[in-house]
């Protein structure tokens, strides 16, 4: 089982993966619980998942799939998770932040798939708070990692000003 | 020089404590070497034929004497007692171990120096011109912008896994001495009309296996919006680039398949949201980086010194030197000096610590503690007062770093090619050596004039073949070592993709092959005026290559009728 990190701490998970059957069939909802979906199958069965009368949603997307895509659903939704192929991929890191900054998500980012240690300095810094880390990784020790560096010149979705804007405003 | 603040070195000290605790990791089989791959190689470590490679980061090619100094020390202690300048305004150390690399990188930080994104798939290493702030064709002084984008680049949450690499250059001067246009991104930093400066945006330039030159998709953004314009550029192509196939993955293919208008039309808009957002650049931080570039102490001296004209009229080695290796300086009475890392038999761009410290001396004493590497693989002195030529003349002398044959035949480019890299198809360094030998009479030298000579050992293109005068490129003939020679490529303001001549040859052969291309150029010149690459351009490459391959065609049958009669 993938250890669950939010919010820079170790978690229980209580969503529940569904995607199409092998033979391409839709899979049948269940009536409650959490459930995270992928994209065809959202634009596929919406409708069948928002009539449930418990629990939440969320859908995730994959490396090569567009933000705008889910931007008017994110109302309904409770979780939005970004699959990695592998780590090396690194499209979801773009992906998060228009999640983040174009379309306003301020729910729960999810890095889901290929995700170790090492990538979540990069990967909080661009919007995600929740990590699905592979097996076989210390989650303790991947704590650590969130505090790799502790400044960033850069604008990002956790310090969206820049070094640059906020020593200014520290010396006013 | 430009002088880290608190914030710049803890970044760097940080980065050394993650290094480490990811070698350690490695190295007690906590992290698998694919998983540990591009952690090493976003810190300079490559896996290469001997050893591990470390590639040290000169950023845009500036350089303190102590930062010299700490790298003859690394050459010293932690490899084989020399380093290698490569034309990417780095230094590459061949025989490091992985378990010291931490501690280099920590020494390095000491001195302000680091390996970060070095290669790996980010954006890499930021190039500009080796005269940037001193040559008298400058429009706008180049350094500021390349901290500014150094910064920016430097742990970039976004663009660390990127498709492939991704090289950004600036140049800031009439002449193009910085490659722009075969960079991912090349910047021209210009004044707009009212004096403001701002950049001409190029992309999907780069060399490679599908050598491609830039195009302009921004003929002026002005200052402020530097940075939230490569923004949009990193973003189209982190997206959008391709992934699928490691050699169609730079940015250069991405224009190409999606043409330069879809790709800036995407560009702008993505920058549409971007623009004046928090990146917008404000003066205060232009002039905050500005003040933190120490910068000479000029004296006030007269345009040409006495002293410098009289040696030149009295010493011809001095005159010779001083024709090749002094360029102009903005400021009266100073010149820019070039140390030659091209001396015959020394591999181009190799330097011994020994050397290294020498010039860390020569740079304290003559020009003002401070050096740059270039991307010919040369030191630059850029201060120098043209009274103290002379002296530095003899001492440059002394230590074999005063070789006159800067844009010459022998000043070579070549990659480190089969003797180190395990990507070769073939060997440069003996063959830039046999080139060097072929050609080491000085007057031949300057009679021939101008002329670029690069040599790649694969198609990977990291000695520049495509944009050499003459190119030379190691190819791979059933198992065999063999070399395609190009002519007409060219860098700089009229940058252009030399072309093939025809089959390929033996490396006992080029030298003759190179001699030939020589003979027809001297041959065919209207004044020594005309320079090769001007020749090629005006007759094409047909009577070139009728002199290398008729006498070559006849030689094999010289060959052949000698074995027929053994
Ligand atoms: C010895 C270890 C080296 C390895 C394994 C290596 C590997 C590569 C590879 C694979 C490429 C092709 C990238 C592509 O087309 O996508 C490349 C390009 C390049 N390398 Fe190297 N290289 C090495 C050393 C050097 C050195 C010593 C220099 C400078 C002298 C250098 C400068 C460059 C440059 C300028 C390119 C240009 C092509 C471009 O980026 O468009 N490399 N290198
Ligand atoms: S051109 Fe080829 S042989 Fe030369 S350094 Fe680059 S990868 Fe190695």
């Amino acid at each position: 089982m993938a250890t669950l990190i939010k919010n820079a701490k170790i978690a229980t998970d209580s969503w529940q993966r569904l995607d199409r059957a092998t033979d391409g069939s839709l899979p049948s909802v269940p009536a409650t619980g959490d459930v995270l979906v992928s994209l065809p199958l959202w634009q596929a069965m919406a409708g069948e998942l928002l009539g449930r009368n418990g629990g939440r949603l969320g859908v995730w997307l994959d490396g090569s799939e567009d933000p705008a895509q889910i931007a008017d659903s994110l109302e309904a939704l409770s979780l939005v998770a970004i699959h990695f192929a592998q780590f090396t991929d690194g499209r979801g890191y773009s992906t998060a932040r228009l999640l983040r900054e174009r379309h306003g998500w301020k729910g729960e980012l999810r890095a889901i798939g290929d995700i170790q240690r090492d990538q979540l300095f990069y990967l909080s810094r661009c919007g995600f708070d929740a990590f699905e880390l592979n097996d076989g990784l210390d989650p303790q020790g991947a704590l650590s990692a969130f505090t790799d560096f502790t400044e960033a010149y850069q604008t990002s979705v956790e310090r969206p000003l820049p070094l640059f804007r906020r020593r200014v405003a520290e010396a006013v | 020089m430009y002088l880290y603040d608190a914030v710049d070195q803890r970044l760097v000290d940080e980065r050394v404590a993650q290094f480490r605790d990811q070698t350690r990791r490695f190295l007690a089989g906590e992290l698998s070497e694919d998983n540990f791959r591009p952690l090493r190689l976003q810190n300079g470590l490559y896996i290469q034929r001997f050893a591990p490679m470390l590639r040290v980061a000169i950023p845009y090619g500036l350089l303190a004497s102590r930062q010299l100094r700490a790298l003859a020390h690394i050459a010293r202690k932690w490899d084989r007692g020399y380093g290698h300048f490569s034309t990417r305004q780095n230094i590459q150390f061949n025989w490091v171990k992985l378990e010291d690399v931490p501690d280099i990188l920590a020494h390095l930080a000491s001195v302000q120096m680091h390996a970060i994104q070095t290669s790996g798939n980010c954006i890499r290493n930021t190039t500009t011109d080796h005269l940037a702030g001193v040559a008298p064709d400058e429009i706008v002084d180049p350094l500021v912008w390349c901290e500014l984008i150094r910064q920016w680049s430097t742990f970039h949450p976004e663009f660390a896994y990127l498709p492939r690499k991704f090289k950004i250059a600036v140049s800031g001067a009439e002449n193009d001495r910085a490659a722009i246009q075969v960079h991912d991104i090349g910047l021209q930093a210009l004044r707009g009309a009212n004096g403001e400066t701002g950049f001409r945006v190029l992309v999907g330039g780069g060399l490679g296996r599908t050598p491609v030159i830039g195009t302009a998709i921004r003929e002026f953004l002005p200052w402020p919006h530097l940075l939230s314009y490569l923004d949009a550029i990193l973003r189209v192509y982190n997206r959008h680039g391709r992934r699928d196939n490691k050699y169609k993955a730079r940015i250069k293919i991405l224009v190409r398949e999606l043409t330069p208008e879809v790709f800036r039309a995407q560009v702008d808009a993505e920058w549409a949201h971007l623009k004046d957002g928090p990146s917008t650049l404000t003066a205060a931080e232009v002039g905050r980086i500005t003040q933190r570039f120490t910068r000479p102490q000029y004296q006030k001296l007269e345009a040409l010194s006495v002293h410098y004209t009289q040696a030149l009229a009295r010493e011809r080695g001095f005159a010779n030197w001083a024709g090749r290796n002094v360029h102009p300086h903005k400021v009266p009475g100073y010149a820019a000096v070039t140390l030659s890392l091209k001396k015959t038999g020394v591999p181009p761009g190799d330097a011994t610590a020994d050397q290294m410290d020498a010039v860390a001396d020569l740079a304290d004493r003559y020009s003002f503690g401070e050096l740059r590497v270039s991307h010919e693989q040369n030191l630059i002195l850029s201060d120098v007062k043209q009274s103290d030529l002379h002296a530095l003349w003899q001492e440059a002398k002394a230590l074999g770093l005063a070789t006159p044959n800067i844009g010459l035949i022998t000043n070579i480019i070549a990659c480190p090619g089969g003797d180190f890299c395990s990507l070769a198809n073939a060997k440069s360094i003996p063959v830039a050596e046999a080139i060097q030998r072929r050609f080491d009479d000085l007057d031949y030298q300057h009679d021939i004039g101008e002329l670029d000579l690069n040599i790649s050992g694969c198609m990977n293109s990291c000695g520049h073949h495509h944009v050499g005068h003459i190119g030379i490129l190691g190819v791979d003939k059933q198992g065999a070592e063999f070399y395609q020679i190009s002519i007409g490529g060219a860098q700089g303001n009229a940058a252009a993709l030399g072309k093939v001549i025809g089959p390929s040859f033996a490396q006992d052969e080029v030298p003759d092959v190179i001699e030939k291309l020589i003979q027809t150029y001297l041959a065919r010149r209207d004044s020594e005026a005309e320079r090769f690459i001007d020749v090629v351009r005006r007759i094409g490459i047909a009577p070139f290559k009728e002199h290398v391959y008729g006498n070559a065609d006849q030689k094999r049958e010289n060959r052949n009728g000698q074995l027929a009669a053994a």
